[in-house]
């Protein structure tokens, strides 16, 4: 027996154009979500309006500032030897805490993300600590460690070491204040992704550090120069902590910050703007980096930290 | 010892990370911040009491925690609403505002703060806008609370997105077809949820608020008993070579940080065993 | 109540591309339990979100009874509507869940606080969840979570309830007890019901009648005997059960496998190319004479034996039989098969 039934098309594939129109409708909003049109009008103006009061504003006032002298003011002011020096200082800082602050970031996230142990939120904790201590405060306890009458100043006054109001007490404070950046970008994307990479590559025969180089670091690199851009901004604009360990010396401890208050404080205000402007630029290209990076590899870049 | 602590892994390393990461923050973090606890308890419970309720000290502290919880207040409410246009609204110019979110983690606050001066200073900006009206914003508790504001915001903003991001919309709409009205479906269905994050958010944004000083000095005055943060009155206690009344005040603050740190994670393991993950 | 949608047009872009739904209409009897099957992507969820209001149609209309229900809000529509992950409020306990319906409702129309009481303890007791009422979603298992979801829907008494995907997120053994639950329910309440599912077994088994969607248009709808027995369309025989399809030729009242006359009569002056789909049972080995197939690859299936068959003549075209266990053959061998039973379409 036989069924014959005349046919209208012929039996359809199910490939991309289905996947495509599933993923359409998961990205947009519902009808019965969206907000009505006055609604929304009045949240992104009023959204857009306070982040331009507050955040833009500020931004374009440093490079409006900076500029209305005119561009000769604007290079003698960067050029004038004190302005090198500072320049040169918040340089070397950087050079040393950022390093510093990106393996402990690595050894910090590759524990904590990749093994289960006990105490381990409250190990996070101690990491974000320095986000919620005043900079003000993170100096002065390398003041009361190392300064004059601090508990290791006899020691160190007998064998000529200077820590504070030097360069030593500046990278330390700077170390302090920027020590959670670099893990705190890394944690939460190494705890997403898990450890199934890595016990790959173990059973395919590969050493821990081939492992870490060849699979790990691939996986993390753009959360990495991330955080290592953001730590570096925070590094190189630090300012409470470094104003209270550095003393203040023109030529010798001043970093770029420090400058800029001295210069301000002078009502030299172009000068102090045009040394600001530098560092702004910084965070300019800073968050345009991310911005990039988010861009081109996903909202996330797989971990927005909880707090930074 | 390490192994007994921790769920046993093959992947290596474990011992070289972890020992790398302790000593670090405690050669960083943990001993200098003893150092201060040390010097602190020197003073013992009434010598920090005393020192607390100096009328410069306890006007300074007043400055500081009051105008970091109404900058903190202000953000949770701004925040809030610029998290849901963020996430929900799509419209010309949205990647670059939410870029601009960060700019306060990555603009050195010294910046910030003589640029904020520079605008709500009388001659600025906007403080020759209101200065016909006999307002004054710089130089006042008015402009201390603006730069809080401007270094609080990425808190609540970072903290609140990611859960709006995770919000499905199923919810709003289970509670569309129960007949709730949208304004209904906010409040009882969607506000719940966040309140947690802005919580959080809230926590992190006061206590950045009240150890701020960058920012701040430039645009404050300065003024004691009006202007002058608690932080600024370290600085000013340090160059006096008062050492110990900056210990009192720094052991204070770092006292505070430790409850909102405490509390951060109070409201977190709360949200979690409510909420779970559904 | 009576359930249409008549000629539904839904657009996601707006352009003149596939449309999710492309003229469709559905009929649904009062009390009826509907299955709206199809692969993702089909339009199934589509449909029953335009049913529910969540969505609005392009054009076409929706009825409940007489009234045309198109131009109604979601909240007008008093649908019960069951999310595919539950969609519970998690910050709220089972019972706050159950009764939102009722507490959003406007003062006139709200029931009295006892009333409401009253009536989430009723439904706790019908999705057999009594005592859990202080509890809150993160506490409950999956299955529970689904029969929470289902009392919320039940609470406003809607007119129709709509279903997406109910047992999706669940394994199988709840999935199973569930259906035949959910079954229950639905005879004891009585409610029109929609449901829609990517599981044919489900659909078959639970449904009074089953709509198949593809590709935005229904191929069939029918009782699950007309959809398995009849199948309308070449991807219904595809989609619902298994099957295989050959390349044929209608000629002379008979279908032909290259040279080789196929043993089933062609009805309705059909002529020309197409292709024969058969089920594994409805091709046989036979001694007695047949169709020469070689025999490719045998699996042991529980007490049977799945045979892979291909024609010599037709070079790659290969098709699944069913073959007793007893029957010990080898890859490679040839043997006579005999087409019992398969359905021509032609193209």
């Amino acid at each position: 027996m036989s069924e014959i039934i005349l046919d209208r098309q012929h039996a359809p594939d199910l490939g991309l154009a289905a996947k495509a129109r599933a993923k359409i409708r998961t990205r947009r909003a519902t009808p019965v979500t969206q907000d009505g049109p006055w609604l929304r009008a009045i949240l992104v103006t009023l959204a857009a309006a306070f982040l331009l009061f507050f955040l833009v504003l500020p931004l374009v006032a440093v490079f409006y500032e900076a500029l209305r002298g005119g561009i000769a003011t604007y290079f003698a002011a960067l050029t004038e030897p004190d302005a090198l020096s500072a320049i040169q200082l918040t340089l070397t800082v950087a050079a040393i805490a950022v390093p510093m602050n990106v393996l402990f970031g690595i050894a910090a996230a590759w524990a904590i993300a990749k093994f289960d142990f006990k105490g381990k939120s409250f190990l996070v904790t101690l990491i974000d600590l320095p986000f919620s201590v005043s900079p003000v405060v993170a100096g002065l306890i390398y003041v009361l460690l190392f300064g004059a009458q601090g508990l290791f100043g006899p020691f160190l006054q007998a064998h000529h070491i200077q820590v504070i109001f030097a360069i030593p007490g500046i990278v330390l404070a700077t170390v302090f204040v920027t020590f959670p950046y670099v893990a705190r970008e890394l944690i939460p994307l190494m705890e997403s992704q898990g450890t199934l990479d890595e016990e790959v590559a173990l059973t395919l025969g590969a050493s821990g550090w081939t492992t870490f180089w060849r699979v790990t670091l691939p996986n993390i690199k753009w959360a990495l120069l991330y955080g290592v851009l953001l730590c570096n901004a925070r590094a190189m604009g630090e300012f409470g902590a470094v104003s209270v360990v550095s003393g203040h010396i023109r030529g010798y401890t001043n970093t770029m910050p420090l400058h800029v208050e001295i210069l301000y404080n002078e009502y030299n205000i172009q000068a102090a703007f045009a040394v600001a402007s530098l560092l702004a630029l910084l965070a300019l290209v800073t968050l345009a980096t991310k911005t990039l990076l988010e861009i081109y590899f996903g909202e996330n870049l797989g971990g927005k930290a909880r707090r930074q | 010892m390490l192994s007994s602590l921790r769920r046993p892994s093959i992947l290596p390393g474990f011992g070289f990370a972890f020992g790398i990461t302790l000593a670090y923050l405690g050669l960083i973090v943990l001993l200098p911040l003893s150092a201060l606890v040390l010097r602190a308890s020197g003073l013992g419970v009434s010598g920090l009491w005393a020192i607390a309720t100096e009328p410069r000290v306890l006007a300074a502290l007043k400055v500081s925690f009051g105008l970091a919880l109404a900058a903190a207040t202000v953000n949770a409410v701004f925040g809030t609403i610029v998290a849901w246009v963020l996430v929900r609204y799509e419209f010309p110019g949205r990647r670059l505002l939410d870029a601009a979110v960060d700019l306060p983690f990555a603009l050195p606050t010294a910046v910030a703060g003589i640029a904020l001066a520079s605008i709500y200073a009388p001659n600025g900006w906007v403080g020759s806008l209101v200065a016909p009206l006999g307002w004054k914003i710089a130089f006042t508790p008015l402009g201390i609370a603006i730069a809080l504001v401007f270094v609080g915001l990425p808190f609540i903003v970072r903290t609140i997105q990611p859960v709006l991001l995770d919000l499905e919309s199923d919810v709003e709409e289970a509670a569309a077809t129960l007949g709730a009205s949208r304004l209904r479906t906010l409040l009882q269905v969607v506000l719940p949820v966040l309140v947690p994050a802005i919580l959080t958010g809230f926590a992190l944004a006061f206590a950045r608020g009240v150890g701020e000083y960058g920012s701040v000095i430039f645009i404050a005055g300065n003024l004691p008993f009006v202007s002058e943060i608690a932080p600024l009155l370290i600085v000013v206690k340090l160059e006096g070579f008062d050492y110990t009344g900056a210990t009192a005040i720094a052991t204070l603050m770092l006292g505070a940080a430790f409850l909102v740190l405490l509390a951060v994670n109070l409201i977190q393991a709360v949200a979690r065993r409510r909420l779970g993950n559904v | 109540m009576q359930v249409r949608a008549q000629n539904i047009i839904k657009r996601f872009d707006g352009g003149p591309g596939n449309a999710a739904l492309d003229d469709v209409s559905l009929d649904v009897g009062s009390g009826e339990l509907v299955a709206l099957l199809g692969p993702s992507g089909s339009g199934k969820t589509t449909l029953l979100r335009v049913i529910a209001g969540l969505e609005q149609a392009n054009s076409g209309q929706v009825f409940f009874g007489d009234e045309d229900a198109s131009q109604k809000s979601v909240q007008e529509r008093r649908v019960g509507f069951v999310f595919q992950n539950y969609a519970l409020f998690k910050h709220m306990t089972i019972a706050e869940n159950i009764a939102f319906g009722l507490e959003v409702r406007t003062r006139g129309t709200r029931p009295p606080k006892a009333e409401i009481k009253r009536r989430v303890l009723e439904l706790l007791d019908l999705v057999q969840l009594s005592g859990l009422d202080k509890r809150r979603p993160a506490q409950l298992s999956g299955g529970q979570r689904q029969r929470v979801a289902l009392a919320r829907a039940l609470a406003v008494e809607p007119k129709v309830l709509l279903l997406d995907e109910p047992f999706g997120a669940l394994d199988a053994k709840v999935r199973r007890d569930l259906r035949r639950w959910l079954r229950e329910i639905h005879d004891r309440t009585g409610h029109t019901t929609i449901f829609v599912t990517h599981d044919q077994d489900e659909a078959l088994e639970l449904a009074d009648r089953v709509a198949v969607l593809s590709k935005g248009k229904i191929e069939q709808i029918g009782t699950p005997d007309d959809i398995y027995d009849h199948p309308a369309t070449p991807f219904v025989h595809d989609f619902i059960g298994e099957a295989s399809s050959l390349p044929v030729v209608a000629r002379d009242g008979s279908f032909w496998l290259g040279a080789e006359r196929i043993g089933l009569p062609v009805l309705g002056g059909q002529a020309g190319q197409g292709r024969l789909f058969v089920r594994p049972q409805d091709v046989v080995f036979d001694q007695a004479g047949g169709i020469p197939a070689e025999v490719v690859a045998v699996r042991r299936t529980g007490a049977a034996r799945r045979a892979e068959i291909a024609f010599p003549a037709l070079g790659g075209e290969r098709v699944e039989i069913n073959a007793p266990a007893a029957l010990n053959f080898q890859p490679g061998e040839t043997l006579p098969v005999r087409f019992m039973r398969g359905t021509f379409y032609p193209g």
